[in-house]
């Protein structure tokens, strides 16, 4: 029998490297979107707790235990990435797999913010974009979900279509404040 | 002229540099502006309309005279400030705006012509012939007058634009801005200093004065070295910020690589900075104005502070004797430094009477310059004071009308100035910007002293708006001198005086302005282009309109000014839209099978931001239309394979799902089985159709939605505003999984066949009908299976999970060219549902209703939708509507045009006897002929008739017969086989 072979979203434009920034590919396993439906945000927070350890996300927060993560996408939307959506959801939440549809990507290191400051119009000063913080954004011309997941380290998710434009534009980006910096 | 001892610039680092070919030596740290004064070149650039010759006349970014290009071809760029350029080893500067020669200019006839060129010349003398203006005045006009030129090539350079954040933002660093940015960064605020110079420190820098007992230029220094040490202040030199926008946000454009002599190929030249500050502090000091006086622009006259500022901080004089020409107090230090550092003072002459001056120099009071001598540089000056008139031999005239306070940000949202009278000087006006307080010379405190303490308040209010608490620094001792000025705008007599340098406009235009009624300082702008040149009159404005008052009997706060807006300074358009250029002008969207298409030579079609296959070329085939011609017939007879993961998946759940999509779809989907799928039509609010798709149902709850692809992010956006806006009550949740399927059509009579090699179990016959959909394995993975037809054969299209879709791709063609077929791109995809009457948004272009292309009954009569009520007004039902309609060629081999117009036979081809236009064409190798689909006046009445399709541009005209839109196998047997 014929078996499909799988290729991540970024496979064979990543990782990219300069002094002071890298950008590598996250492999996702698992991803699935989970809407509460209408009243049902408290039990599946708590559903999820149970599960997990982890609630569904405030706007703009992002949570993670023993390798569940989930990331708030939207109006009343948020992204379960690395577990499987637990059973208990079911009924309660709407719940889509989404995990081919990004290509997620991090960028870490000294020069990280000042390179995302070419592209992304948000304050995300250490201090104001906190680690575990997310958000909606563009990433130059594109929608981008952005989290703050290290002191130097953001994990940047974009539809997967536009993932090479993305590694282009982040790179461009690396690599102008990269020579800047050794300036 | 270098002068020994003087000056910040490092002297051990000699730079060469050339200007106009000729190759000079300067220092590190001046700029080029400084070199080319200390290497006595005094004649820089033409004028703009009479090619005069010009010299240096300031020390910074006000610069109306001195534009070079730098650079050549691509990398050229022109009108560069001499005096805002780094001298870096190798620059090559080129004056501009001359022919042959900066020195032997024959344009400069325009000069002796001047008396027919003044104001308004071109207005009056070259209305007519009208059709004369773009023809001939216009670029004769051009070639003769302008600064300089673009090279004509793309410009390949780096620029970036970034946005940065802070709590206060400290724009200028002089006294008060570095007393500002200490005082706030010591509180614990967020500090960007923001200083167009390269060197940090204003005036302190350009003057003798001493600060904290020491000399300002070193206290200056000890403040940078302490901001820079301090984590939360970001000191950026070389930038200009160039306009306040709402919500605390301002543009700022930094020189990031200009004064490199070799930059790293990837360090833009300049970035264009968005700063986004919860405060801001103007400290941007002060401009110096010149006075109108005859003759008033040859090189050599400069304003009396650059004079300063280049013996001061450059260690440059610009002559051998200077003179001074002035109206206030503060012009009297430049004749004090020149005389302290052994530079002749030929005279010093204050326009009042009243005034004390000491000094070891000739001092004329009451006394004005009434005129200048030499041809390509000042020789001499006449003067006129009480005892009559005299000659002064002198190289270089220093000239102070007062000062101008930089206040130009405060009105770009609409802020006036306020005419202060003691200062003879427009002050900003309060609370113009919100967030934003002026400080130091800005607002019009002249003094160091009272820079320093005016910078701390500043900061001190800025803290506490930003909840922290006020500083605990102290004003170190500074110069406190009053400023004494009596306003001096012009000195009548015989010749010229000059106005607004950069755009060549003098004292005689502005009174012809007014003489002419264009007397409110608006028109006079307009009529005269004073202030329209790239320096936007910074030394000029102020000026010409106090010319206007005295023109027109008028006080000035009466006269009013024009206002100043966003840039300060010119901004490239390079930096503006850094990185939009190639790769980066728009997102590049790929499907999982974009490799394996162009592996086999697939030329890409542009859909959106998508990539499509446009055809996929065999060795012997030479042109696309044989591609097309192979690709549609391998469709009709075998099999073939197309990716159709552009189109728009919307993922649609929740107890309401149903009955959300009955009301935004014209017809009903909470009807529709599980497992099965229906075609969907969706309008808009005004009644026109929307988009078209079909809609699976998964499960009882669970629909999944497909769009075209042109419109998947618009559907995608109205279902949330309808959900949001319109039924919120309606408990129902949609996310895009566009991005999650790989989805490929296969179509053909094979297509089963096909399938059954790919599926973990095979379909059999007539198991899974026509509309039929469900969960499938396909080679051992989870995917989906929809029973549906674009091309009107019998056909499927399969999905599964993204990350397997190049593979899936791969072996769906390679399948189907065992079994005789194989991939087809956009072409042969638009051909097959032409020859089938399918819509596409060539013909639900906005403007079509469901009436119009056939699908009234569409409507359900049952509910209502979205649409439903507007679709049925008077005008979008009816005979006098164009209607979809199928068109044949009476001639097979003729081709047909998109975008033609359709005409009755006999008729004019006008358009006025318009009867409708042809949507999509193509030629149909399974009926052997063009077809074409269209919109005809009542068309699905007139099957049969005669109509002449015109196409104006082309020039075409093809008879054609009105048929119906679908062409081949009406009953639809072949997709439900």
């Amino acid at each position: 029998m014929t078996r499909l072979i799988a290729k991540s979203p970024l496979a064979g434009v990543l990782p990219v490297e300069v002094e002071g920034a890298a950008l590598r590919e996250v492999a996702v396993d698992r991803m699935t979107s989970i809407a509460p439906f209408k009243g049902k945000e408290r039990a599946v927070s708590a559903a999820l707790k149970e599960a997990l350890g982890v609630g569904f996300p405030a706007p703009n927060r992002s949570a993670a235990k023993n390798g569940a993560r989930i990331v708030w996408t939207g109006r009343g939307q948020a992204m379960l990435i690395g577990a499987e959506a637990p059973e208990a959801l079911r009924g309660i939440a709407a719940l889509t797999d989404q995990s081919d549809a990004w290509a997620v990507m991090q960028l870490e290191g000294a020069l990280a913010e000042a390179a995302l400051a070419r592209l992304v119009p948000l304050d995300l000063r250490s201090g104001v974009f906190k680690r575990g913080h997310t958000a909606r954004s563009m990433l130059f011309h594109m929608t981008c979900s952005i989290t703050r997941v290290a002191p130097q380290g953001f994990e940047i998710m974009v539809m997967r279509s536009m993932g090479q434009t993305a590694v282009h534009d982040l790179a461009v980006a690396m690599r102008s404040v990269a020579a800047q910096s050794e300036g | 002229m270098r002068i020994d001892g003087k000056g910040l610039v490092d002297r051990t680092q000699p730079l060469t540099f050339t200007f106009d070919g000729v190759s000079y030596l300067g220092c590190a740290g001046d700029t080029l502006a400084s070199a080319l004064l200390a290497n006595d070149v005094r004649l820089v650039a033409r004028s703009f309309k009479y090619h005069r010759p010009r010299g240096i006349f300031s020390a910074g970014s006000e610069e109306p005279n001195a534009l070079v290009t730098i650079g050549r071809d691509a990398d050229q760029t022109p009108n560069v400030r001499a005096t805002v350029q780094e001298l870096y080893e190798g620059l090559a500067a080129r004056s501009q705006n001359r022919w042959p020669s900066l020195n032997h200019d024959l344009m400069a006839v325009n000069d002796l012509l001047s008396p027919f060129l003044s104001a308004g010349f071109y207005y009056k003398t070259f209305m007519w012939p009208r059709a004369f203006w773009e023809g001939l005045y216009e670029p004769v006009i051009r070639q003769a007058a302008g600064l300089g030129a673009l090279s004509g090539d793309h410009d390949v350079a780096r620029y970036d634009r970034a946005w940065v954040f802070c709590d206060l933002l400290v724009i200028g660093a002089g006294p008060a801005g570095l007393m500002a940015a200490l005082a706030a960064a010591e509180a614990g605020a967020d500090v960007i200093l923001a200083e167009e110079d390269s060197l940090l420190g204003g005036r302190l820098n350009a003057e003798t004065d001493e600060v904290g007992g020491k000399p300002g230029q070193l206290w200056a220094a000890d403040m940078v070295a302490r901001l820079s040490a301090m984590r939360n202040v970001r000191l950026m030199p070389r930038t200009t910020v160039t306009g306040a926008y709402d919500q605390g946000t301002y543009g700022a454009l930094e020189r990031v690589s200009l004064h490199q002599a070799d930059p790293h190929a990837d360090t833009p030249r300049e970035t264009f900075w968005r700063i986004v500050a919860k405060r801001a502090i103007l400290a941007a000091g002060a401009l110096e104005r010149p006075i109108a006086f005859p003759n008033n622009d040859r090189p050599g006259v400069m304003s009396a502070a650059a004079v300063r500022t280049y013996l001061n901080r450059y260690g440059v004089v610009p002559g051998k004797a200077v003179t001074i020409f002035c109206n206030n107090d503060d012009a009297h230090r430049t004749a004090r430094d020149l005389a302290a550092a052994g530079v002749t003072v030929a005279a010093l002459i204050d326009a009042r009477d009243d005034v004390e001056v000491a000094g070891n120099f000739p001092v004329f009071k009451g006394a004005h310059v009434i005129g200048t001598g030499g041809r390509k540089g000042l020789q001499e000056v006449t003067i006129r004071h009480a005892q009559g008139q005299r000659s002064i031999w002198t190289d270089c005239l220093a000239v102070s009308g007062g000062w101008n306070p930089t206040l130009h940000l405060t009105c770009h949202m609409n802020g006036r100035p306020v005419w202060d009278e003691g200062r003879a000087a427009f002050l900003p006006a309060e609370g113009a910007i919100p967030g934003l307080t002026v400080a130091g010379a800005a607002r019009g405190v002249f003094s160091t002293a009272g820079c320093l303490a005016d910078g701390l308040k500043a900061a001190n209010e800025a803290l506490m708006d930003l909840g922290l608490k006020p500083s605990k620094s102290t004003v170190p001792e500074a110069e406190d001198d009053p400023y004494r000025i009596t306003p001096l705008w012009q000195v009548p007599g015989k010749g010229r005086a000059w106005l607004d340098f950069q755009n060549d406009v003098t004292v005689k235009d502005v009174h012809l302005a007014a003489q002419e009624n264009f007397a409110s300082v608006e028109h006079m702008k307009r009529y005269t282009t004073q202030g329209m040149a790239p320096d936007q009159g910074k030394s000029s404005n102020v000026l010409a309109l106090a010319v206007l008052a005295d023109a027109t009997g008028r006080a000035i706060p009466e006269t009013g000014t024009t206002t100043f807006r966003p840039p300060f300074v010119p901004v490239s358009i390079a930096a503006l839209g850094a990185g939009a250029r190639g790769k980066g002008f728009a997102p590049e969207r790929f499907t999982t099978s974009h490799r394996a298409s162009v592996e086999r030579r697939a030329p890409m079609i542009e859909a959106g931001l998508w990539y499509r296959p446009s055809y996929f070329p065999r060795a012997d085939e030479a042109t696309w239309r044989e591609a097309c011609d192979r690709e549609v017939a391998m469709v009709r007879e075998a099999v073939g394979i197309c990716d159709v993961s552009t189109l728009g998946k919307i993922d649609i759940q929740g107890p309401n799902a149903g009955a959300f999509l009955d009301f935004v779809y014209t017809n009903t989907f909470s009807t529709l089985p599980v497992g099965k799928v229906r075609y969907g039509l969706m309008l808009r609010e005004d009644g026109h159709v929307m988009d078209d798709g079909t809609s699976a149902r998964l499960a009882e709850d669970h629909y999944v939605m497909t769009t075209t692809t042109a419109a998947a992010g618009l559907v995608m956006r109205h279902l949330d505003f309808v959900h949001q806006g319109l039924v919120p009550q309606m408990d129902v949740r949609m996310i895009s999984v566009t991005e999650q399927w790989a989805q490929f059509a296969v179509a053909g009579p094979k297509a089963r066949a096909l399938l059954n090699t790919v599926l973990d179990e095979p379909l059999a016959e007539g198991a899974f009908p026509f509309m039929a959909c469900g969960a499938r394995r396909v080679a051992g993975v989870e995917g989906r299976l929809f029973r549906i037809s674009f091309s009107g054969e019998h056909a499927y299209e399969v999905a599964v999970p993204a990350r397997y879709g190049e593979s899936l791709f791969r072996l769906l063609v390679a399948q189907a060219e065992s079994l005789g077929g194989g991939a087809y791109g956009m072409e042969a995809l638009n051909v097959l549902r032409i020859e089938k009457g399918f819509i596409t948004h060539a013909e639900i272009d906005g403007r079509t209703t469901a009436f119009d292309i056939g699908m009234a009954r569409m409507i359900s009569a049952k509910k209502d939708c979205i649409g439903k009520a507007a679709a049925a007004r008077p005008g979008l039902l009816g005979e006098e509507r164009e209607q979809l309609v199928g068109l044949r060629p009476l001639l097979v081999e003729t081709p047909l045009q998109a975008g033609a117009h359709l005409f009755l036979e006999n008729a004019e081809a006008v358009r006025a006897r318009d009867e409708g236009y042809v949507t999509s064409v193509g030629y149909s190798p399974t009926l052997g002929q063009y077809l074409g689909l269209g919109f005809l006046k009542n068309g699905r009445a007139r099957h049969g008739e005669i109509v002449r399709m015109v196409d104006h541009l082309r020039q075409a005209e093809v008879p054609c017969e009105v048929c119906d839109p679908v062409f081949f196998d009406p009953e639809g047997g072949r997709l439900r086989d």
